[in-house]
């Protein structure tokens, strides 16, 4: 039955034709896998000597310890990220002679053999290894392997409750961010120091292999809630229907004074606001507006006006950016629609050439305090909106007519690859490197005034260009049309 | 009012559509059956443009639809839920459709008075959203979308599937009076031939691609139909 299981999934895996067109995408991901391995594998063996190197007198294996807490706290906040719940396509299997509890135990089962619950050992067993080899008790530093891989497990399971309890509301991540930011408020402020506790509860784990089974009974009892969660769930009416919720009407009639192209503004200002995947994004250009933070406090960056721009651009496009890139594929589910009614194409790209640049000027005011750290970073702020309200809004319309991956509105949006290609990462470089690259050199040739400057006439020569632009703009779509619409009614 | 001449179109060299000539005079409603594979999907997706024919052309009122796109202020069509925008509201989708098809607030909401019957309470003042909506009334929803603003022509693709019986005994109604009254061309796929025979007047019957009956409606149409199909 299991195997009947594996081979229905990986048939799933392999004939999606998401999988099937995003090979560069996933090479990427098994690169990105060996990477992190590579830095564990490292971090395990060099762990030791590097401790006892910087920390003469003072116990490598305690230290370590001692710093599990904030292991576990990172582990879990990165899983709430990374890690997919594990879910299978149970609906047809509803009804056919499968018990529930065998599907349910495959599906957890499964997410025992995580990647994330991999990565951890590639630095914990190295690690035991060197302390062995300097003569640590055998048997408590088993213990201790032991005890980490039940705690990974532990967080695990741990990771799926919390994130299937708030996958439902809006803001996903505030209570995985409240809850990991009290623990360590707790902490810091010594409130609560979970870090000593946790140190204290490890080494008397340790001393005794039977107190083993305090955490491995944890490990069970987070299996068992994970277990009844999900057999709950295995009704068409609990979560494999869709929830329905009660239509919001707003009033959008101020977009009337946009003319032709109002009826499109609405529908996306709409679309950005009622579905899943679209909504977080607006949330991360919340989040994307405090980038600034960590490079203006910077000294490092001081002197280095370009890095600015970098931030600039980015703080001012993050929306554009993140909207701009899956352009037309927002409207994937309903091309055929749009394609076939009284819709001239040049409208339709108006609308959203209006809401990216609009979104820039937005952006730039709401980033003005920023000025606190000097007048030059509100200069380059305003430069990089001028940029990208002239350059950039085009370029992404442009590559929007590459764009043949269809974009399922409903599911989430942090680390979701769906919808990206090869166009998304090709735009990058136009879209930051290029005025980076153009006003590091007028700013090292001539001076930053002139930096500016450079930055500023492109995107105002951008903006008289505007309707050529779009002409020739429009005319790539046009020509692109019958591929987009088959590709865009293909499923993922 | 839809001319077609030698159209053809091929997936992989095999041919999914091969038409020497057809053509539906303006104000007709024209009925096309055939079993699953026949190519009435595929004809409807190459009048409106959504696919390119790998042979021929097809004009509608004189233009060439993979050339121009002017035939799109008077057609409209529902082929399937894709035609939807399901986080809209169907009063925000009416309002979109109105739109773009240059019909005021005023107007919509007196055509959308008529439907009434049809849409049962079901529709209007729901506060939910399209995707939220039954298989059966989301159908209901784009076929009424696709008649606002009467267009000359509209193209329904399997318009009685899902539908209860009451509704589609509504909607033949409200077809036949369409088309009655605003002279509107209709183009009609179904597998229901009772239905298909009720409403249109001019039936076609594919099989693989070909047209292989055309046949003027009349009271033997519905039996040699059924005989057709049962061999």
């Amino acid at each position: 039955m299991v195997s009947d299981f594996i081979r229905l999934e990986w048939k799933q895996f392999i004939r999606s034709s998401y999988w099937q067109k995003s090979v560069a995408l996933n090479i990427f991901l098994v690169f990105i896998a060996l990477y992190f391995i590579l830095v564990f594998l490292g971090l395990g063996i060099l762990l030791f000597p590097l401790l006892k190197d910087k920390m003469p007198d003072k116990d490598p294996f305690d230290t370590v310890n001692q710093f599990l807490f904030f292991w576990f706290l990172a582990d879990l906040l990165v899983r709430f990220f990374f890690q997919k719940l594990p879910v299978m396509t149970v609906k047809p299997l509803l009804t056919l002679p499968v018990k529930k509890n065998k599907i349910v135990h495959y599906v957890l089962g499964k997410s025992v053999f995580s990647f994330f619950n991999f990565l951890p050992l590639f630095t914990v067993i190295p690690f035991g290894a060197t302390l062995l080899y300097n003569g640590y008790d055998t048997m408590n530093i088993i213990n201790w392997m032991v005890l980490l891989m039940i705690a990974t497990q532990i967080i695990n399971f741990l990771n799926f409750i919390i994130e299937s309890k708030s996958a439902a509301s809006d803001l996903s991540m505030l209570p995985i961010l409240s809850l990991v930011g009290l623990l360590y408020f707790l902490n810091q402020f010594e409130i609560i120091t979970l870090d000593t506790y946790i140190f204290m509860q490890v080494k008397w784990i340790i001393s005794n292999s039977f107190l083993l089974l305090i955490p491995i009974g944890i490990l069970a009892l987070l299996y068992g809630i994970n277990f009844k969660m999900l057999k709950n769930q295995l009704y068409l009416d609990q979560s494999l229907k869709s929830k329905v919720n009660e239509a919001n009407a707003s009033d959008l009639s101020w977009t009337n004074r946009f003319g032709k192209s109002a009826p499109f503004l609405q529908l996306d200002l709409r679309m950005l606001w009622r579905n899943k995947r679209p909504r977080s994004s607006v949330f991360i250009v919340l989040i994307g507006l405090f980038y600034g933070l960590f490079f203006y406090p910077n000294p490092l960056y001081q002197e280095m006006p370009a890095m600015y721009v970098f931030v600039g651009i980015f703080v001012t496009g993050i929306f554009l950016i993140n909207f701009g890139q899956f352009i037309p594929a927002w409207d994937s589910g309903y091309y055929k629609l749009l394609m076939s009614q009284n819709i001239p194409y040049k409208d339709y790209l108006q609308s959203k050439y209006l809401l990216m640049a609009s979104s820039a000027f937005l952006m730039f005011v709401l980033s003005i305090p920023y000025v606190y750290f000097g007048w030059k970073v509100l200069l380059i702020h305003f430069a990089a909106m001028i940029y990208n309200v002239g350059i950039n809004t085009h370029v992404l319309l442009y590559a929007g007519s590459f764009n043949r991956k269809k974009i399922n509105l409903s599911e989430r949006a942090a680390f979701n690859y769906q919808g990206t290609g090869a166009v998304q990462w090709l735009v990058g470089i136009p879209l930051l490197l290029l005025p980076i690259g153009l006003f590091y050199l007028t700013y090292k040739l001539i001076n930053f005034q002139s930096g500016i400057g450079l930055l500023v006439l492109l995107g105002i020569l951008g903006f008289l260009f505007h309707e050529k632009l779009m002409k020739f703009i429009t005319k790539k779509y046009i020509d692109n049309k019958h591929i987009m619409v088959s590709a865009f009614d293909q499923d993922n | 009012m839809i001319n077609t001449t030698d159209l053809s179109k091929k997936y992989g060299g095999k041919m999914v559509l091969n038409i020497e000539a057809l053509d539906i005079p303006k104000g007709q409603s024209f009925g096309l059956v055939g079993n699953n594979g026949a190519g009435k999907t595929t004809f409807f997706n190459l009048v409106l443009d959504l696919i390119q024919p790998t042979t021929g052309k097809i004009l509608n009122n004189e233009i060439q639809v993979n050339i121009s796109e002017e035939w799109k202020p008077f057609t409209s069509a529902f082929i399937d839920e894709s035609f939807l925008i399901g986080y809209l509201t169907p009063e925000e989708y009416f309002d979109f459709i109105a739109r773009l098809r240059g019909v005021n607030q005023v107007d919509l909401t007196a055509f959308l008075k008529q439907f009434e019957e049809l849409f049962n309470d079901e529709i209007l003042g729901q506060k939910k959203y399209l995707r939220d909506l039954s298989k059966g009334n989301q159908k209901k929803a784009g076929i009424v979308a696709a008649l606002i603003g009467l267009p000359e022509v509209v193209i329904l693709d399997e318009p009685f599937a899902n539908l209860d019986p009451t509704t589609q005994i509504r909607l033949k109604k409200t077809l036949k009076n369409i088309n009655a009254e605003s002279n509107s061309t209709l183009l009609i796929s179904s597998h229901d031939l009772g239905h298909i025979t009720e409403v249109c007047e001019r039936i076609v019957v594919l099989n693989k691609g070909e047209i292989i009956k055309d046949l003027k409606t009349s009271d033997e149409t519905l039996k040699e139909l059924e005989q057709f199909f049962a061999t």
